[in-house]
Order: C-alpha cells, then sequence, then structure tokens
C-alpha cells in the first residue's frame, strides 16, 4: 500500500548551509494492509524524518514515496486533499499538538470545515461521538475541555479519534507512546493494535524495542538513516544479526532478565568516512573492508534482510 | 547494616492560591549504607517532590512537618540557607534537566572551578580526581576547556554526573537521568551510576524514574509512590516478582516484556486517572482504581512492614480480617 523506494534526504547543515547531513539514506521498504510496521532507532537515526516525509512535511532528496501506486510528490490540490484523506499523523508530544487557547475539541470542527462541509451538524456530533468511543473516550467526559485540563493520555487517544474522522488507512504514530505514564501508555497501545485488526496501516516509529515487540509485525531497525536489518519482528528480536541490532537488544532493561556485564560502547561522534559502513566505528565485529563501500541490504533468509558485510558471502 | 538516610513522616506540599496540593504526604523510609533505591510511580506521583525536598526545597513547596536524618546529621530542609552547608557536600542532585545544568557562558572547566571555590575547595588540588572520573564516564580530559553547547547530550549528561559526585556526597539523588536517552546510552549511563557507588564517589543514591525495568537492572531496593503517598518498598526482586500493592501488581503486569506480542497475550492497563492533589479522596489514594477495595480503604492504609525490608500501604494485606 505505501512502498518507499530508495529515499533519502540531505538536510544542509553549517552557518551558510554549505554542509551537507544525509539523515535518511537510500531507504526503500514497503507497508501493507492491515500491518503494523516498527521503525527502530535512537535519536538522529532519521526516523521522524522518514515519518513527516510520508506526511509530505518534508519534501524528498532522491526517490519516490509510493501511496497505492501513486507518487506522493507528484499530488496537488485536492489530490493532495485526498491524501490527506488517507494518510494520517500522530506526534510524540499531545500537549504541543494543541493550541492551549482554544478548546481540545476544536480539532474535531477544523476537520469538518475542511473535508466535511456538507455534513450536517447534528450528523457530524454523531460521527464525532463514535469515533471518540471507539478510542475508548467517554464523549460527555472529554468535550468542551480545554486542553490542560485532559491527561496526555485523553489528548493522544483524541488525535487519534481526529485521524479516524477522516478515512484513515494510513497512520504514522511517531513516538507516541513515550510521553505517557505506564499505566495508560498500554491502553493506546492496545487502541493501535485494535486500529489494525479493523484493517488500518501503521508506521509504529518508536526507540522502545519491547513496545515495538508487542505491537508490530514487522520491523525496520535504523542506524544513521540507513537500514541496518529488517524483517519480521520474531526473527529480528530472536536471531538479530547485525552487530548493531544484537547490541540494542543486550541493552534493553528486561524485567525477566538482567544486564550481563560488559561495557557498553558508547555512541561515537559523527562519522568521519563517508563511503564505508555507517556502524563502523562503534562495531565490535568491525573490519577494514567495512571502510571500502557501503554493505548492501541483502536477504538472508525470507522475510529477514540485513546489511552488514559479513553476511555478503551466505 | 548503617543506616544513611532516615526519613519521618515528611510531609511537602505546593502553595498555590487555590489551596495546598499535598504532593508529598508522610514518607517513612530509609536508605541503607551503599544501598541504591529506586523510586518509582507515575507522573504526579511525588517522586521528584520527595527528591528536591530533600536537598532544595523552595516555594511554593511548602515544608509541612517530618524530619530526615543523614548519618549523624539532621539537615534542617526547610532552612534553605542552612542547607547550603550540607548542599553538594552531603546531599547532592543530578536534576531532571541536567542537559541544560551548565552555565553556558563559562567552559566548563572554569565553571567547575568557580562551583568548586564556592565550597571552598581547591580546584587544582582536585583536578587529578576530577581527570579520573571524567575517564571513568568516557569523556576526555579536554571538555574541561569546551564550552556545554560543544556536548551532545548524554556527554553533558555524565558530565553532571561527574560534577554532581565531586566531593563524594552520603547521598546523591538521580532524578530522572536515564528517560531522555537513547537505549544503549541508558545502559551505559546507568552501570556508571553503580561503578560511581562501588567506588565511593557517593555513599548511597535515590534513583527517581518511571522506568521500573531499569530499576530491575540496578536498584537494590525500590519504591513505589502513588498520589504523593508511599504505596510499597522492598527489595528488588520482591517488588518485581512479589509486588503486594494492587498498584504495584497491576503497574508491574501492564509493562510489556521483550518477547510479549499482543496477539498472544494482551497486558491491561490501569483504568482511571490518579486523583487530583488538591483535594484528594478520604482513605487510600488508589481506592477508586483498585479491582479489590472494600469497605475499610475508606480509611488512609498505614504503611507498615508485613515482613522484613518489604513495607505496603494497603488494608488488604495489614488489617487482620480482610484476608478472609
Amino acid at each position: 500500500m505505501l512502498r518507499l523506494d530508495g529515499v533519502s534526504k540531505v538536510y544542509k547543515v553549517g552557518t551558510f548551509g554549505g554542509k551537507r547531513l544525509e539523515a535518511v539514506s537510500h531507504v526503500s521498504f514497503q507497508v501493507n494492509e492491515g500491518e503494523v510496521v516498527s521503525l527502530i532507532g535512537e535519536s538522529g537515526s532519521g526516523k521522524s524524518t522518514i515519518g513527516k516525509m510520508i506526511l509530505r512535511l518534508l519534501p524528498i532528496t532522491s526517490g519516490t514515496i509510493y501511496f497505492d501506486d501513486v507518487d506522493i510528490a507528484t499530488l496537488k490540490g485536492s489530490a493532495l486533499k485526498e491524501y490527506y484523506r488517507r494518510v494520517q499523523g500522530v506526534f510524540q508530544d499531545p500537549f504541543s499538538s494543541y493550541n492551549p487557547i482554544f478548546k481540545a475539541d476544536r480539532i474535531f470542527r477544523v476537520i469538518r470545515e475542511e473535508f466535511f462541509p456538507a455534513v450536517p451538524l447534528a450528523a457530524w456530533e454523531d460521527k464525532v461521538g463514535k469515533s471518540l468511543k471507539a478510542v475508548g473516550l467517554n464523549p460527555d467526559q472529554v468535550l468542551d475541555k480545554f486542553p490542560h485540563q485532559l491527561s496526555g493520555g485523553q489528548l493522544q487517544r483524541f488525535l487519534i479519534a481526529r485521524a479516524l474522522l477522516l478515512d484513515v488507512r494510513f497512520l504514522v504514530a511517531d513516538e507516541i507512546i513515550s510521553m505517557l505514564d505506564a499505566s495508560t501508555r498500554i491502553d493506546v497501545l492496545n487502541l493501535l493494535a485494535d486500529l489494525k485488526s479493523r484493517g488500518l496501516s501503521i508506521l509504529f516509529i518508536t526507540h522502545d524495542l519491547s513496545l515495538a515487540h508487542y505491537i508490530s509485525e514487522r520491523a525496520i531497525i535504523l542506524y544513521r538513516g540507513c537500514i541496518a536489518e529488517m524483517g519480521l519482528t520474531e526473527k529480528i528480536f530472536n536471531y538479530p544479526l547485525h552487530p548493531y541490532t544484537k547490541m540494542l537488544m543486550a541493552s534493553v532493561p528486561r524485567l525477566d532478565k538482567k544486564w550481563e556485564n560488559g561495557k557498553t560502547p558508547l555512541p561515537a561522534k559523527p562519522p568521519g568516512l563517508t563511503g564505508g559502513c555507517v556502524y563502523y566505528e562503534r562495531c565490535p565485529a568491525g573490519i577494514e573492508a567495512c571502510t571500502h563501500a557501503r554493505p548492501p541490504l541483502l536477504e538472508i533468509e525470507k522475510d529477514h534482510r540485513v546489511a552488514c558485510i559479513r553476511y555478503r558471502t551466505e | 547494616m548503617t543506616l544513611s538516610l532516615q526519613v519521618k513522616n515528611l510531609t511537602v506540599y505546593y502553595q498555590t492560591l487555590k489551596g495546598p496540593i499535598r504532593a508529598l504526604e508522610a514518607a517513612t523510609f530509609d536508605v541503607a549504607d551503599g544501598e541504591i533505591m529506586g523510586l518509582a510511580g507515575e507522573s504526579g506521583c511525588g517522586k521528584t517532590t520527595l527528591g528536591r525536598s530533600l536537598i532544595h526545597l523552595t516555594p511554593p513547596m511548602k515544608y509541612i512537618h517530618g524530619s530526615v536524618r543523614l548519618d549523624d546529621e539532621e539537615p534542617p530542609i526547610w532552612d534553605t540557607e542552612r542547607m547550603n552547608e550540607f548542599r553538594f557536600k552531603k546531599i547532592s542532585i543530578i536534576p531532571q534537566y541536567a542537559m541544560n545544568a551548565m552555565n553556558p557562558t563559562r567552559r566548563i572547566g572554569k565553571m567547575t572551578e568557580e562551583l568548586l571555590r564556592s565550597r571552598k575547595v581547591d580546584f587544582r588540588t582536585l583536578l587529578p580526581e576530577i581527570k579520573r572520573r571524567l575517564a571513568l564516564v568516557e569523556l576526555r580530559d579536554d571538555v574541561l576547556d569546551l564550552y556545554p553547547i560543544e556536548l551532545s547530550g548524554g556527554m553533558k549528561q555524565r558530565m553532571v554526573m561527574v560534577l554532581s559526585t565531586l566531593l563524594n556526597p552520603s547521598l546523591l539523588i538521580a532524578d530522572e537521568i536515564t528517560s531522555a536517552l537513547d537505549v544503549s546510552s541508558q545502559k551505559a549511563v546507568a552501570e556508571m551510576l553503580v561503578e560511581f557507588r562501588d567506588r565511593g564517589c557517593c555513599t548511597s543514591a535515590i534513583v527517581i524514574t518511571h522506568d521500573i525495568s531499569i530499576l530491575y537492572q540496578i536498584a537494590d531496593s525500590i519504591l513505589i509512590m502513588y498520589a504523593g503517598q508511599l504505596a510499597e518498598k522492598g527489595t528488588t526482586e520482591t517488588i518485581i516478582h512479589a509486588p503486594r500493592h494492587p498498584y504495584t501488581k497491576l503497574l508491574i503486569s501492564s509493562l510489556p516484556k521483550v518477547g510479549v506480542k499482543h496477539s498472544e497475550k494482551r497486558l491491561a492497563g490501569i483504568p482511571g486517572s490518579p486523583p487530583m492533589l488538591l483535594h484528594p479522596p478520604q482513605g487510600c489514594r488508589f481506592r477508586e482504581r483498585c479491582p479489590v477495595a472494600f469497605e475499610k480503604c475508606l480509611e488512609e492504609p498505614p504503611f507498615v512492614e508485613i515482613e522484613s525490608n518489604h513495607s505496603v500501604a494497603c488494608w488488604k494485606e495489614s488489617y487482620p480480617n480482610a484476608q478472609a
């Protein structure tokens, strides 16, 4: 349904924009109907940039994003509006998604004015009520309130309800759980899972591996803009191949297992070399050949791809 | 086992125009020498208030009553001026905003020098020790010549960790030091904190976090707070594997573990939300969300020791007729 084909994003940085920073580098993947795909990476890995490019909040430097086989960069005017009817995003900080001087339910009114001007008010209110119930909120308790009167979990569910008002088929969920408390985050996560079973596709952007494993069928591990490993969640979590994925799996704080001893390598400075593997500077298994060329993303077994030179010949 | 910190009945409110917000109510607990105590709970449960009360109690925070004993002294936490003798030397904090805690207009070395001079400690004599500790957190000596803006978030965090513990405080309060970091840096920083304790850079520590799985890795004991009150305290193993308070049980079972999938096992959250602390409900503050609440819960449950090193504030555990 949504397909990224060799997508890159280069930011111009430095005082006069003279330097280039490749935030996303030749990323290709696909999200199918009714599927949750987790995009996992540390800060600066380019995961949010990918989400923003899908939502057309950022222009793509090179490559193409297809939605239903249409290049989204070509969409204009009413076609673009149609696109936003189907593709929506929810972001990390629910408090900054609202204008604090207006009541929170203004976001629903704006949707009506923009997308459904023909729907009569009574029918619209009915639709809003249904959509709020679908995300587990009681309309009487949450409508007609200012953002500060609602909790983070409620506001986050408000935003998902807003997306549901449209005939949304693809949701970009960018770190939507990380600001929520433990007791409410699991409810929002379950909500996403329910929506998935109703046919919604979700790109779940996160840095939390246990959340990603809980909800997604497939996972993509990003490191410095490059895909390190992707495939079925089980395979990635149980049989990680890339040294970076292995290190991540060993660092996750778990309740059933203590950390193994041994020093955790800290993130190195931005890479000096440009040609080789982006993980080379932190990699415990790096060899000289890693500096020559960026390893291609190869399919090692069915639904499991990895970009590491050690898996080239097998 | 000697006790490094003893807190008795500590109650701190926030003064507002609408009335007092009862953010911390009758906290009684102790931390042993060399113990890392984890302090966990949802946002707004009073964990940061408790941490800050022990070191810098300023308006709108208002000291109501209670006492604190650190080693053989009683820090006057209600007196901001007199606390200066304790702050940094005896009690130190790595604040939640550690990334912005350093003076942006000074080189880090210069700032450290000024900081030490304010405590009448000579920078030069301490310099070799500073360098040793920088090496411990994998920072190079030349960070002292840099401005804070030149460091990454994780590096600043580690720098503040070194600064906070320079005078080997008896008690180190670490407030959400790992929450803003990536998993790999998170593990590194957490392990460094343990190493600091092992090397005596601080005698004991209180680690405040909302992430219980981090505490399971590094803490010796865990204190769970709910809505301004202590809910349960015990050793890490007890709290994780055999919790007794209904809130702790629900909280721990709601955490997704690696290996648990939604399609196989649907986890449940805790219905409802914490009460407003301006007018907290009578009795147990968890009553309204508690699946096992009964009539007795209309009275406030005492925080009592039900077995050695394990205290719970729940009538189901402490009221003799409740078990039946």
